[in-house]
């Protein structure tokens, strides 16, 4: 710590008297020191963020790998070591495995999430009235805490709630459903605000990508008589493939974590459990932390494995439209 | 899920209890260094955890502080914190050494982990002169926690709804139970019977208060350590989880159990838009309040015991509610414990609950009075010596974790779809519990 000040008087002293050289590393305090300090400057400040990461994730995920592998129940202080027993428990119990159908609703939704945002991030990139109106309603969704988009929806999908008040105003009084209560719809609706939610992300990164497209092309395709789903198909579409790659693993990795808008509206009741919301339940209702953890390091590895695919996949590659 | 969630856990405490072991010798020196901390005067300051936000919120635990400092000049602060995740929360902090003075004892601390984080309190043959529940906090014939009230099981119900549709008596059975919920449901228009509080789950498991007053057995729990079909006809918990399976098949309940919220659902009780919910009698004050607050009256809300019946009586199971104990790791062990006897012996705590004192010569409160008088109150036995975690393990290996709502959603569920009959249930239960006990070799 004393010697923290040195560089940085030194650095003024430089400033002050440009082209001194002779002043740097020679100021008071400094001397001989300087250009060693100077070096280590940067992972000075980079200390804390690196200890940060160490202590809130690297060592959290370090003890949750051991936990993984013990019986512990969140309290006790003795744990024992069980081995594998948890991962093979995880994969032999049905009622582990029935959570990744679940996540089949979440997944296929994020298909129509995407092709949703697609469009508007489309249609948006052109000349359209009120553009950035729209942009931002579009995007608001996203900004909203989950928890309060869950109470929202809860009270929107309730028996007599407001889609109900809509439908029947509407005439269309044979559509009206238990929207959460009957186990048939239930992940759909939630699926449904899930898309709701979260397209609004889909869109922005969409559209950022398609506005860095150089408006000439659009220009010279239009000179060739290229109509807009010509210039989406040849033009947008390919410019577009890192985002749309990426979007692809946010969409797996993310119906996997599925969290908050059941956990909120329905608690994984009637069939909406997912994956997450059972190893939350798992870790602090049942109290089997050891099992838990195992499920959480198996989400761990099936997203890096996604990931891995993905960058087969998908390459890394610079787009070229010409 | 917020105050209240714990008590689902009450359940499993009562079934993982502690011993009755006289075992003298081996106390010596866990009395040796409680002596050392907990001599002389009442001083100093402490911290108190409690679940109770909604009274630390109205100022009723001020008076508490108040009223305690007063008895004890030399105190010089009493710190509360309303903690309203309780069981979470303090779960996650024990495992630090910084869970306040003075605690609950989360429900889901087993017995013989007791003395890893709490301070014996006192041998149980001595205590159990004194207060009631103890065994629950109890390992090897230490006492680690005191029941701050105690609790009888039974239904919530609104009397005015109740009156309404013409019913006097309580009901004797389960069908009876049905018959009658069918006749306010007929009755009343839109009025819901039954309020399963299925969303928040915790409410499900406030079923399991019956188990033992079925059959007037307070040894039902232990002996379900012993079969390999708890689930039947006749059985507590055939006649507990059946109803639950009856009263949803037959409509009598709330149309969108996923969207129930236990809030709300004081206010309807309280306003007869619901009948009846099965709750402890730790619900009363809440309810009475809401429906105080929802423009009713006090007087709206009853309470009725299971609707079972042994030689023509009702029974009830009575047990304590949260226990109070002392963190191990106090620096002021002898002012918590002074919070403690003085909470239990001088606060009115009990009492401002409708609840039963903990202490064996206490009164009963005049809200329970002709509950008590109608109906014979039981208290479940321990679990034999060497058997306290036998329960729990076979609980846990079976899956099925009868402490936890789920498997009651599950009846739910089957209950609307029709998925599975009713017998179908109690067989797959059945099957996962002679599994479970296979598993854990009892």
């Amino acid at each position: 710590m004393t010697t923290a000040p040195s560089p940085l008087r030194s650095g003024t002293a430089a400033r002050q008297a440009p082209g001194a050289g002779a002043a740097r590393g020679t100021t008071p305090g400094g001397t001989g020191r300087g250009p060693w300090l100077r070096r280590l400057t940067p992972y000075l400040f980079l200390l804390v963020p690196v200890a940060l990461l160490l202590v809130l994730t690297y060592l959290p995920v370090a003890n949750m790998f051991w936990y993984s592998v013990t019986d512990w129940d969140g309290l006790d202080k003795v744990k024992n070591f069980v081995g594998p027993d948890n991962y093979v428990e995880v994969f032999t119990e049905p009622d582990n495995l029935r959570v990744f159908y679940v996540s089949l609703y979440y997944f296929v939704a994020s298909f129509v999430q995407m092709a949703l945002a697609l469009y508007f991030a489309t249609i948006l990139s052109f000349k359209v009235r009120l553009k950035n109106l729209w942009k931002g309603i579009l995007f608001f969704p996203y900004l909203i805490n989950g928890v309060a988009i869950g109470l929202i929806f809860l009270n929107f999908l309730k028996p007599g709630g407001g889609l109900d008040t809509v439908l029947l105003a509407a005439g269309l009084d044979a559509l009206v459903q238990q929207w959460t209560g009957d186990p048939e719809i239930a992940n759909y609706s939630l699926a449904a605000v899930s898309v709701w939610r979260y397209m609004g992300l889909n869109f922005v990164m969409f559209l950022g990508a398609i506005q860095s497209i150089d408006g000439q092309i659009y220009e010279a395709a239009e000179l060739d008589g290229a109509n807009r789903w010509h210039q989406f198909r040849h033009i947008i579409a390919p410019s577009i493939k890192p985002i749309l790659g990426l979007s692809f693993i946010l969409a797996i990795s993310g119906s996997l974590s599925v969290f908050e808008i059941p956990y909120v509206m329905t608690g994984g009741g009637n069939g909406t459990e997912t994956f997450v919301i059972r190893t939350v339940w798992m870790a602090f209702n049942r109290g089997m932390v050891g099992l838990a953890s195992a499920m959480a390091v198996i989400l761990l590895i099936i997203v890096l494995l996604v990931t891995w695919v993905q960058r087969r996949v998908v390459p890394d590659e610079e787009v070229d439209l010409t | 899920m917020f105050l209240h969630q714990r008590r689902a856990r009450l359940a499993v405490a009562s079934t993982a209890v502690g011993v009755l072991a006289l075992v003298g010798a081996c106390s010596s020196d866990g009395a040796g260094d409680a002596d050392e901390s907990q001599s002389g005067e009442p001083s100093g300051e402490i911290t108190v955890l409690t679940w109770r936000t909604d009274l630390v919120e109205d100022g009723t635990f001020d008076e508490y502080v108040e009223t305690f400092k007063a008895a004890y000049p030399e105190v010089t602060d009493v710190k509360v914190e309303g903690i309203t995740d309780y069981e979470g929360e303090v779960r996650t902090r024990m495992n630090t050494s910084n869970y306040g003075d003075v605690l609950a004892i989360p429900g889901s601390v087993t017995p013989d982990q007791l003395g890893q984080f709490f301070e014996p309190l006192g041998e149980f043959d001595e205590m159990s002169q004194e207060y009631r529940w103890i065994a629950d906090k109890t390992y090897e014939g230490l006492s680690y926690g005191i029941p701050v009230v105690g609790n009888v099981q039974g239904i919530v119900y609104n009397t005015a709804v109740w009156a309404d549709a013409g019913i006097e008596d309580f009901p004797t059975t389960p069908d009876e139970f049905l018959d009658d919920l069918q006749t306010i449901k007929d009755s009343a228009d839109g009025v819901v019977p039954l309020y399963t509080n299925y969303k928040d789950a915790w409410p499900l498991s406030q079923w399991d208060g019956a188990r033992g007053a079925v059959t007037a057995n307070p040894d039902y729990v232990n002996e379900m350590t012993g079969t390999d079909a708890p689930w039947s006809e006749d059985t507590d918990s055939g006649v507990i989880d059946g109803l639950i399976y009856d009263v949803v098949a037959q409509g009598l309940t709330e149309a969108d159990p996923t969207t129930t919220n236990w809030e709300e659902s004081k206010r309807l009780l309280g306003t007869g838009e619901v009948a009846t919910m099965v709750l402890g009698s730790w619900a009363i004050p809440q309810m009475q309040d809401a429906a105080e607050a929802a423009g009713g009256s006090r007087e709206d809300i009853g309470y009725m015991p299971f609707p079972a019946q042994v030689d023509g009586t009702f029974h009830a199971v009575a047990g304590g509610d949260y226990n109070l104990g002392i963190n191990v790791n106090s620096e002021n062990k002898v002012t918590a414990r002074a919070w403690i006897d003085w909470f239990n012996n001088e606060s009115g705590f009990s009492e401002s609950q409708v609840g039963l004192s903990p202490r064996v010569d206490g009164e009963v409160p005049e809200a329970l009075a002709s509950f008590v008088d109608e109906v014979e109150l039981i208290t479940m036995n321990p679990a034999p010596e060497g058997k306290e975690s036998l329960f729990a393990d076979i609980d846990t290996a079976s899956g099925i974790v009868t402490t936890d709502p789920k498997y009651r959603q599950q009846i739910v569920d089957d209950a609307r779809s029709g998925d599975r009959t009713k017998q179908q249930v109690f067989d797959d239960l059945n099957e996962a519990w002679a599994s479970g006990r296979a598993d854990v070799g009892a």
